[in-house]
């Protein structure tokens, strides 16, 4: 059947195919929908998780592979870091059944505090690796992938990146295979699943002939395929950037990797021996073209191809350009250039109605430093709080903050950390700073659900992938008190002077405490309450109610006289009735709903 | 026949990704190779949303080079303009009259552009521009998400593909209970253009 999907959904239509039985990982953007689509679509043959982070979900995968079922992970490029560690020992073990890794990359760092390559993580496990350049090869992948697992006996890693995970191309689908409804016995093969030193040292070996025989299959798969047209420019390339290469160099000859580790060292030899200048294009790293050069072939890439962002046609043709292999073209006229440069940016903000804005409100207010986290508390960062002042992987905030602590610096100090961020990996380094006598605040967000990410189910909530499978609550508060912390306090996150209460609480007090900010994400409870109003014969422009962020509030054409600014008013189309700006107007110009009244919101 | 480039652009929350799946859908429903680029970011409202949707013979990427958008289908004033250098003298626009100030205006760090400035910077760069309130007309038949699917009404009326094809790639991405709301927003995108042509 014929039918458009995007590469993530495509993926999961992939481990349907592959007869995948497990499927296991942690949100991040690019790669979330996988699980999604897997858990809405196909949740009768395929078990799926969120699990707390990706080396539980690692582990999970290898335990299910070794007992005998087809299991498939999926990460966010940055939580590939986190797997990792478990990945180099499933690589080692090798399975009973097959096992993918999914991981979803994003150049042009769209939704990531990186734009790290994990094609690294190719070469520095020894992982035979399949990238795919549309949806249709995304599905198809992934049964190749399992195909190729089973055969020589290790994980796979299929590359995405955001253009491939969120773009959406035809698929043709096919049926699933028989699985097996039971698995025997798990098996008791030390030599192949303990790696302990004696044996991984054997296991190493074996490693290292296998990427060597898969090398030579790879030379003669379908899975690399050369396109011939004219000779005197050949480009070696893989993934939608092959999309890209067909745009930009519709005449030239193509080498495109369906697998790009290892590489096919006999057909890449083939190839550049038939075409007058070589050159790779790849987006980031020179992970191909140092591979290439190491063969002894002269070859282009990055001096041409920068190797930062995305390399989309546009910029593809420029860089070609200037190198002198295509002719320049034209650019957009100044005047519109300019227009376009001087237009009001437009970034993404805390929804109307979003939990966090009376935190970041009044941690502006306390000028306190804060270590910040993953998740959309980040936007603290910005204007109009200014109220968040590091940032840098999962679970890191809570450490950040236990260094200012051993810095010993002259103020006290905070750091913000989600509730599916805490699970993920808050835990350790919360026990950490009570273990060895910390200060300093950690206030966990508890909005109910990971929100950034498209909000998926932590172990903070009462069901797993969808609504319809429940699952056991993990309270937060008794947890951190189990975990030894002595001064904890839970505030409502929607009442401003409550949470600036909890704050001065916390600050005061001499040793490591948390506050919990409570209240659900407007995507969670999904009951807009009707818009609240400015009242103009109150409102004295003074425009602190623009100190909460909020896009609902915006300038009305009215001006107040005494200052000659313009009043506020608020968009009913966009407000929540969340009453955040109510509470921090100093005139009560921003007035509830009439009774009755309805939202528009939704 | 020619490739047709499409751009979508909105503000996060405004149902934009759900207008480019219906348009992908679509291209594959008239017998298109159909393909569709999105930039998603967080899952968060409030940021500029583009998507590109691309329908051809044979479509490699999913998204369309500077200056080769035919259609513009923009939901708010600004986000149309910004994609300017995106358009060329074929290309058409249409869009939204419903202003959504950014935060940096209100925060007084940016000033919103005049609607003529608007206007008249589309007008001499593209063919035609078409310019309506929708949200209002949204409101108008009950529900502010509608925005989306009058705006695909309105597009639809500009191209050659039947009625019935847009009406099912609607009904696959919509949920049944709003499925008569959205037919009607539909309906009432494609009327308003017959208004303005």
């Amino acid at each position: 059947m014929k039918t458009i999907l995007s590469g993530n959904e495509a993926f999961a239509r992939g481990a349907y195919e592959a007869g995948i039985q497990v499927v296991t990982g942690y949100p991040g953007t690019p790669s979330s929908e996988i699980i999604a689509t897997i858990g809405k679509e196909y949740s009768d043959d395929i078990y799926c998780e969120w699990s707390t982070n990706e080396k539980v979900a690692m582990d999970a995968a290898a335990g299910a592979a070794y007992s005998g079922r087809r299991t498939m992970v999926t990460t966010k490029q940055v939580g590939m870091n986190v797997l990792s560690d478990s990945l180099l020992y499933a690589v080692y073990t090798g399975a009973e059944a097959g096992l993918v890794v999914v991981t979803a990359d994003d150049p042009g760092l769209f939704s990531s505090q990186n734009e790290q390559d994990n094609r690294w993580y190719s070469r520095l496990a020894k992982i035979p690796t399949l990238e795919p350049q549309d949806s249709q090869e995304a599905k198809d992948f992934v049964v190749k992938g399992i195909e190729i697992s089973e055969k020589f006996d290790t994980p796979v890693l299929i590359r995405s990146v955001m253009r491939v995970s969120h773009s959406k191309s035809i698929v043709e689908t096919g049926a699933r295979p028989e699985v097996p409804k039971e698995v025997g016995k798990f098996p008791r093969d030390i030599s192949k699943y303990n790696c302990t030193a004696m044996y991984a040292k054997k296991m190493h070996a074996k490693v290292e002939q296998r990427i060597l025989d898969i090398q030579e299959w790879a030379n003669t798969s379908d899975l690399n395929k050369i396109e011939w047209n004219k000779t005197d420019i050949g480009i070696i390339t893989s993934g939608v950037v092959y999309t890209y290469v067909k745009e930009v160099f519709p005449e030239a000859s193509v080498l495109r990797l369906g697998m790009i580790n290892p590489i096919p060292d006999k057909l890449i030899r083939e190839f550049a021996s038939k075409v007058d200048k070589l050159i790779v294009i790849e987006e980031l790293d020179p992970v191909l073209e140092e591979q290439i050069k190491s063969l002894g072939i002269e070859v282009h890439g990055k001096d041409i191809f920068a190797p930062c962002y995305e390399l989309l046609p546009d910029r593809m043709r420029d860089f070609a350009a200037k190198a002198g292999i295509l002719e320049e073209k034209k650019t957009a006229e100044s005047e519109v250039q300019e227009l376009t440069s001087k237009l009001p940016t437009r970034s993404p903000v805390f929804c109307p109605g979003c939990p966090h804005r009376s935190s970041f409100y009044v941690m502006n207010q306390l000028k306190v430093p804060v270590a910040g986290d993953i998740g959309c508390y980040n936007l603290g960062s910005m204007p109009p709080f200014n109220a968040q002042h590091t940032m840098g992987a999962m679970g890191a905030s809570v450490g950040v903050l236990h260094g200012m602590s051993l810095a010993k610096i002259p103020e006290n100090r905070v750091c913000t950390i989600g509730d599916s961020t805490f699970f993920h990996s808050g835990m350790p380094p919360l026990v950490n700073m009570v273990h060895n006598g910390s200060r300093g605040v950690v206030v966990i967000m508890d909005n109910s659900t990971t929100a950034m990410t498209g909000h998926q189910d932590h172990p903070g909530m009462e069901w797993q992938v969808t609504k319809e499978r429940p699952a056991r609550r993990i309270e937060i508060e008794p947890l951190v008190r189990a975990m030894g912390v002595e001064k904890v306090k839970t505030v409502n996150a929607f009442n401003v002077k409550e949470v600036k209460r909890g704050f001065e609480e916390c600050l005061e007090y001499d040793g490591p405490s948390v506050l919990i900010t409570k209240g659900e994400c407007i995507f969670v409870s999904r009951k807009p309450k009707p818009a609240f109003t400015v009242n103009p014969d109150k409102c004295i422009a003074c425009h602190t109610c623009f100190r909460v962020g909020c896009p609902a509030v915006v300038l009305s054409d009215l001006k107040y006289e005494k200052n000659g600014r313009f009043k506020s008013s608020i968009d009913p189309t966009l407000c929540n009735g969340c009453s955040v700006c109510s509470q921090v107007c100093p005139v009560g110009a921003i007035e509830p709903p009439e009774a009755g009244k309805e939202s528009l919101a939704e | 026949m020619k490739d047709v480039n499409f751009l979508v652009v909105g503000v996060g929350g405004q149902g934009t990704v759900l207008a480019g799946d219906i348009m992908a859908e679509v291209g594959m429903l008239a017998g298109f190779d159909s393909k569709k680029s999105d930039i998603l970011g967080l899952a968060i409202r409030g940021g500029s949303v583009i998507s590109h949707i691309r329908w051809g013979e044979k479509v490699h990427a999913p998204m369309s080079m500077n200056g080769t958008v035919d259609y513009l289908l923009a939901f708010e004033p600004l986000e149309a303009l910004r994609q300017i250098e995106n358009l060329n003298s074929e290309s058409t626009v249409v869009f939204n009259e419903y202003k959504i100030p950014p935060v940096t205006v209100s925060s007084g760090l940016a000033e919103y552009p005049d609607r003529s400035v608007i206007d008249s910077s589309l007008e001499k760069t593209a063919k035609k521009v078409y310019a309506f309130n929708a949200t209002e007309k949204a409101l108008e038949i009950g529900a502010v998400k509608t925005v989306n699917v009058i705006l695909i009404g309105a597009l639809s009326s500009l191209l050659d593909v039947e009625v019935p094809v847009w009406e099912e790639a609607i009904k696959k991405f919509v949920p049944e209970k709003y499925l008569e709301l959205n037919l009607k927003a539909f309906h009432t995108g494609r009327d308003l253009m017959k208004t303005m042509k």
